[in-house]
């Protein structure tokens, strides 16, 4: 047998890796990436785009938050399939005419007249992270919230942040939140964003919301998710409004950065950002 | 002014020059989306043969956003050198297209074109031009700026090491500089866009790469992509400032929603230059820019993306920067949807700041909610290489873990430099071969722990 001549030239600084999860010192075939880099990255982005065009499987979701004793309505945008969605954010922000009715019904049937929090479960931009995290994170967040499942809970899809207004406007709900899937990343196909508003209705712009990103077992935690969205409840419900005015103190210093280099304009969801931080969304 | 034309039994009425700029502008998801694109592929034909009979001298009687509401008009308009413009004041657009691809127009002509030109006649122009020629026109200009290296030579490529770091750790960014330093990238700048705002943040990144910069005496320059108003606290405080970095568009909205006006850019442009960094040159700022901006922004006026993405470039001109990134496919589907349209994008970009006399580089990137993939990039790539761009950007293995998009890699960079023979800036060239990591044509060398920078990796690691 003979011994296969060595094909590739390593970087002989590969302790660098342990430093950042940036690809570095990944060798080079002559000058170009080795093949298993060429075949890792190519799993990562293929992971990143099923996940924006994978469908929310809304019954399965409907049938689990059942079972956690919600009484969810699943309602669609004006997006009629993923292609519309992702060239007109507009038709996303906006409830399907066949859906108000059936929202005001459902509400004055089985929920609060005048709920304190309207919860809406978004696909957003990554079904996987809708579908992966919702249920663990309600149940974080029914630790600070004991009465959470007889709030509304209305699963959007073809959704953009924005819809949460007119559904929270319609359900006259005090608070919406919105739970949607985030711009997929190419390591983090499954970031769950949380938005809340206070008194939502159509119009507002994202300066009148406040984020919490990155939610997911790798990025922020949901029991840490959960305690910042219930300060930011209770901040806002003191406040009498969400957005700018409403500083997450409840650890990191604020961070905002819609100015940084390339971000020119962001898409719907915020690109995930290291967790721990409270920041505006960038108006899209 | 009202402008039509008839095909077969149709007329095509159009006005005024912005509907038939944006009509005849190759199809895009964010001029539909603005609700001004061309409604059939007709209408589009018939919007271009309106506008190859435009003379280019009506650009200075028809502005597409009015001279009284805005300021990047009002930059475009004063700033116009009828002189100059003289050589091409008697065409029409398609003449002026034709002259292009002449041989009239040589590097030195199309040199001293440039400030005659104004950026709707340039966006004008482009859409009457295949992507070949795009590539062609932008192949004979050359711009050449200078900070402490000289950028922009002909037959040269300089890359942009983004070593950015999702929490700004110090040795996340060390690590990712090193890497790009070892794959000598690093020519144009090394440029960090910073997770925080905050200014102390922001005077330790500087201080970091400056450190090292100084230590090593690495030919290039260094910035901190944060907002201008930041970086002139950084210099107020004496932060070692080079580059000062904007985002900027081609309307005032869009400025406005960035933060920043000329007033503020003319300060900051003034107060870097007094800094007197630079060894070789004073060009001291860095601008990105990318179509999509002002319609993001709600300040598109019903102008094209692409026009006002011209503007911007107007705009620029104004500072004589060191570098201008138009980052092409960072913006999302809604403005540029696929592959095709991206391509398309980051040629028009390059060839009408080149034409405008701007030091033209491409962030060639994507999204993953964009039909786009690493395909497409290696076709920009490989186009705007042989359109004689002057940097691309370079991150490790294409991957940027702080903003979440995939740009180019160092990788690519090579790539690049071997099938179309690209060197380095010079300056940067002859340190890489002083410091062992490149041979004397300007191809890697194995790395050995007695070299300084592999000994500085080394030597981070052993860092508690």
């Amino acid at each position: 047998m003979s011994q296969k001549p060595a094909i590739l030239t390593p970087d002989p600084w590969q302790q660098l890796q342990g430093l950042t999860r940036a690809r570095v010192a990944l060798g080079r075939a002559g000058v170009s990436l080795p093949t298993r880099e060429v075949l890792r990255f190519g799993t990562a982005h293929a992971q990143a785009r099923d996940a924006v065009h994978t469908a929310l499987d809304v019954d399965l979701l409907a049938s689990e938050l059942q079972a956690d004793g919600f009484r969810p309505l699943a309602v669609h945008s004006q997006a009629a399939d993923r292609a519309t969605y992702l060239r007109r954010p507009d038709y996303g922000r906006r409830l399907a005419p066949a859906c108000s009715g059936r929202l005001v019904e459902n509400g004055k049937n089985h929920w609060p007249a005048r709920p304190r929090l309207a919860i809406v479960v978004a696909d957003g931009l990554s079904s996987l992270a809708t579908s992966r995290h919702t249920r663990a994170f309600l149940a974080a967040l029914r630790a600070h919230i004991p009465d959470l499942s007889s709030q509304p809970l209305v699963i959007a899809t073809q959704a953009r942040v924005a819809l949460g207004d007119e559904i929270g406007h319609l359900l006259g709900a005090e608070q919406v939140v919105v739970l949607i899937g985030e711009r997929p990343g190419l390591s983090s196909p499954d970031s769950l964003g949380l938005y809340l508003t206070a008194g939502p209705r159509p119009g507002l712009n994202d300066a009148q919301r406040n984020c919490i990103s990155n939610v997911r077992p790798e990025g922020l935690p949901y029991a840490e998710a959960a305690r910042k969205l219930a300060f930011l409840i209770d901040g806002a419900r003191r406040l009498g409004r969400t957005g700018v005015d409403l500083k997450d103190d409840s650890d990191a210093p604020a961070l905002a950065a819609p100015e940084n280099g390339p971000r020119i304009a962001a898409p719907e969801t915020a690109i995930p950002f290291p967790p721990n931080v409270n920041l505006l969304e960038i108006p899209a | 002014m009202i402008h039509a034309c008839t095909l077969g039994l149709h007329r095509h009425v159009f006005p005024d020059l912005k509907a038939v700029l944006a009509k005849a502008s190759p199809a895009r998801s964010g001029d539909m989306l603005a609700g001004v694109a061309a409604a059939s592929e007709e209408e589009r034909m018939a919007a271009r043969l309106v506008l190859a009979d435009i003379p280019l001298a009506h650009f200075l009687d028809e502005a597409v956003i009015p001279y009284e509401d805005d300021e990047v008009t009002r930059i475009i308009i004063d700033s116009h050198a009828t002189g100059a413009f003289l050589p091409v004041a008697g065409l029409t657009v398609g003449e002026f297209r034709d002259w292009l691809l002449s041989d009239a127009a040589d590097t030195a002509s199309l040199a001293a074109l440039a400030p005659g030109l104004t950026p709707e006649m340039v966006a004008a122009v482009s859409k009457l031009m295949r992507n070949q020629d795009l590539i062609l026109v932008a192949a004979k200009c050359s711009v050449v700026t200078r900070f402490r290296n000289t950028l922009g030579l002909p037959g040269r490529l300089a890359v942009r090491l983004q070593p950015n770091h999702p929490t700004d750790d110090p040795r996340g960014i060390t690590a990712s500089m090193l890497d790009g330093l070892l794959y000598g990238a690093g020519d144009a700048v090394i440029g960090i866009n910073p997770a925080t705002d905050s200014l102390p943040a922001i005077t330790a990144l500087l201080r970091l790469i400056d450190d090292f910069r100084e230590q090593y005496a690495v030919p290039t320059q260094s910035c901190i992509l944060t907002h201008v108003t930041n970086t002139l606290r950084a210099i107020d405080q004496g932060a070692p400032v080079d580059l000062v970095f904007q985002s900027i568009g081609g309307s005032e909205g869009v400025n406005s929603s960035f933060g920043v006006s000329a007033a503020l850019l003319d300060e900051a442009n003034t107060a870097a230059r007094q800094l007197g960094r630079g060894t070789l040159g004073n060009n001291v700022m860095y601008f990105e820019t990318g179509q999509g901006s002002a319609l993001s922004a709600n300040a598109h006026h019903g102008v094209d993306q692409q026009t006002i993405e011209a503007r911007a470039y107007g705009l620029a001109r104004r500072y004589q920067p060191l570098l201008v990134n138009t980052v092409v496919g960072f913006i999302g589907p809604e403005y540029l949807y696929d592959g095709k349209q991206i391509i398309r994008a980051g040629l028009e970009d390059h060839f009408c700041g080149k034409l405008l006399g701007l030091p033209m580089g491409c962030d060639i990137c994507y999204t993953n909610h964009a039909e786009a993939d690493q395909d497409d990039m290696d076709t920009l790539l490989t186009l705007l290489g042989v359109a004689g761009i002057n940097f691309i950007i370079g991150v490790p293995g294409a991957d940027d873990i702080m903003l979440n998009y995939q740009s180019t890699s160092f990788h690519d960079a090579l790539y690049l430099r071997r099938v179309l023979d690209r060197r380095r800036a010079p300056e940067f060239e002859e340190w890489l071969e002083k410091m062992r990591i490149t041979d004397y044509r300007g191809e890697l060398l194995a790395q050995s722990s007695q070299y300084p920078l592999l000994g500085l990796a080394e030597s981070i690691q052993e860092a508690p």
